[in-house]
């Protein structure tokens, strides 16, 4: 067996992870499995891309790449962009349609439908407006260097694996130590007495949206820079990421990561075991022996 | 003066079906109220509404004379209101320290971790071992956390949903003796209470509710024989018959 799927596995794992995080998030605190978590991720790389688009039309030098990496400075500030417009998309989507459905009492099967509906009006919008072909942050080559064992990684790929771990333990540290993290796990025990302790519930949902969008903007931009960015990259993810949160246990933020790095190495042996086209099932597999063997996931509480 | 003021309340789940139908009362700084009643008399619907839990349809709540109907809970607490629900009172997955904390979070920061240690003087059990996780506590200390987050704010009056629900008689014991002092530290309390010894034990004034309505506003000392109590419960006596 070829130990480059252990590399392999990391980065794949490290995107997964990341926007397996949002997930796990909104799943806990807002009570349901959002499907557009999945175009969160398209729209963040596109939303990023076209930033930096306009970055190196005023200013040309920013696309130029800096040794060791791809890409330019232009990216990272575009990356900034595409957070922040990346949440704007999700804030708005809970404005104009989860919101209301809540304030409504809407049964969660209600809002699950909402978000597989609008799951698919922005994938479409995405394809109407950048079209189905493939585009790339740089097309600067990279030569993977040498790791030891039989491994090899670019520095992209390195990057990805090292600010994927930055980002996961800055946010456990976050939601463990801070207010804002002890409210977010209060309203994901109950949101009713949550009120009832002085937390402005709405606040927590606002926040959770904001990390849980952050989060899959860059993960989209991680994606995009190592592989392509196209309209269906965020939805080919969809399975991988709602594994990756069961997997670690719904509302845990280090058990998204993990159950992300799990489901990437599973599925990069998976490809020099049994082959690549069975790659798409290991995450199903997963899925499956979890919600039969350990439905509360690594790091869930039981009856949670 | 007057701490909390229902007028006329009307409050449920459905407009068309209201569980408390028109409910008035007053309540005194520092007073001590009972309210009593049978099972789905909607003395729990009536205190959820006023602690902005439960929509209402009509009437207004009132505190320290500003009123407050329909506020969020959360936006009630920043008013000064302390409502400990009946279960489910404690994030369970929190430690004790984490649960105080939150509800610190609406003091200013520097008065913060006084209040905490204050609640911990005041609530040694809990003090003794704050990193605890709350789900591992007793269905006593359960109901002392949740008596001391709602204290940790001052609040101006404390109210409580059946504190005594499916506790031991000693653990009801040392629940009430907790309310005791709390009441004798000159907190403004209103009790929704099934154990009715106890609570009237406690408190100088009590209500009745029936079917939604106020059937009785009296002295606690009214109802310690119980005749007038069961008449009330069983709707052999009108409010206007005990008035």
């Amino acid at each position: 067996m070829n130990p480059q799927a252990l590399i392999d596995g990391l980065v794949a794992g490290s995107t997964i992870g990341l926007g397996a995080i949002g997930l796990t998030l909104t799943y806990s605190i807002l009570r349901f499995a959002n499907f557009t978590h999945g175009d969160f991720l398209a729209w963040g790389a596109y939303l990023t891309l076209t930033v930096a688009g306009v970055l190196g039309g005023l200013a040309a030098g920013l696309g130029a790449p800096v040794y060791p990496f791809s890409f330019g400075w232009g990216l990272p500030l575009a990356m900034l962009g595409g957070v922040c417009l990346t949440i704007v998309l999700a804030l708005g989507l809970d404005r104009v349609l989860f919101g209301r459905l809540r304030a409504r009492g809407a049964d969660t099967i209600i809002i699950v439908m909402a978000s597989f509906g609008a799951s698919m009006a922005l994938r479409s919008l995405l394809e109407f407006i950048f079209t189905a072909k493939p585009v790339y942050f740089t097309k600067a080559l990279q030569i993977a260097n040498p790791l030891g064992f039989g491994m090899r990684a670019t520095p992209d790929q390195l990057l990805v694996i090292g600010l994927t771990l930055l980002l996961v333990v800055a946010l456990h540290l976050i939601v463990t130590f801070s207010a804002t993290g002890r409210a977010m796990r209060a309203v994901a025990e109950n949101p009713s007495l949550a009120g009832v302790y002085g937390i402005d519930v709405a606040r927590v949902v606002r926040v959770t949206w904001i990390i849980g969008a952050g989060m899959a903007c860059i993960a989209g931009v991680m994606a995009g820079l190592l592989v392509q960015i196209r309209p269906y990259m965020g939805f080919d993810l969809l399975l991988p990421l709602f594994a990756a949160a069961i997997l670690g246990g719904i509302g845990s933020i280090p058990g998204a990561m993990i159950g992300g790095l799990v489901i990437g190495l599973a599925e990069a042996f998976a490809v020099q075991i049994v082959g690549a086209e069975w790659r798409a099932a290991v995450a199903f597999v997963i899925l499956v022996l979890v919600l039969m063997l350990r439905p509360q996931g690594i790091f869930g509480r039981k009856g949670a | 003066m007057t701490t909390l003021a229902l007028r006329d309340l009307k409050a449920g789940y459905d407009r068309d079906l209201p569980i408390v139908k028109g409910v008035s009362f007053e309540v005194e700084e520092g007073e001590c109220l009972c309210i009593l009643g049978p099972n789905g008399a909607g003395k729990s619907t009536m205190i959820k509404a006023v602690a902005g839990l439960v929509p209402t349809f009509g009437g207004t709540v009132h505190l320290n004379g500003a009123d407050i109907t329909g506020l969020a809970s959360h936006q009630l607490v920043r008013k000064g209101m302390g409502f400990v629900p009946q279960t489910e009172n404690i994030f369970t997955s929190l430690t004790i320290l984490e649960n105080l904390q939150i509800a610190a979070q609406l003091l200013p920061a520097a008065e913060r971790a006084n209040r905490i240690a204050a609640m911990f003087d005041m609530f040694p059990d809990l003090g003794s071992r704050p990193r605890t996780e709350a789900g591992a506590l007793s269905g006593g200390q359960r109901q002392m956390l949740a008596a001391a987050r709602a204290l940790l704010t001052e609040p101006k009056v404390l109210i409580l949903d059946e504190p005594s629900a499916g506790l031991s008689p000693k653990l009801v014991g040392q629940v009430f003796d907790t309310l005791r002092r709390i009441s004798a530290a000159g907190v403004t309390l209103v009790l929704v209470e099934q154990n009715v010894r106890a609570a009237l034990a406690l408190t100088e004034r009590a209500l009745v509710l029936v079917d939604g309505r106020l059937a009785h506003d009296g002295p606690a000392d009214d109802l310690h024989d119980g005749k007038l109590l069961g008449e009330l419960f069983l709707g052999h006596r009108s409010a206007e018959a005990s008035a």
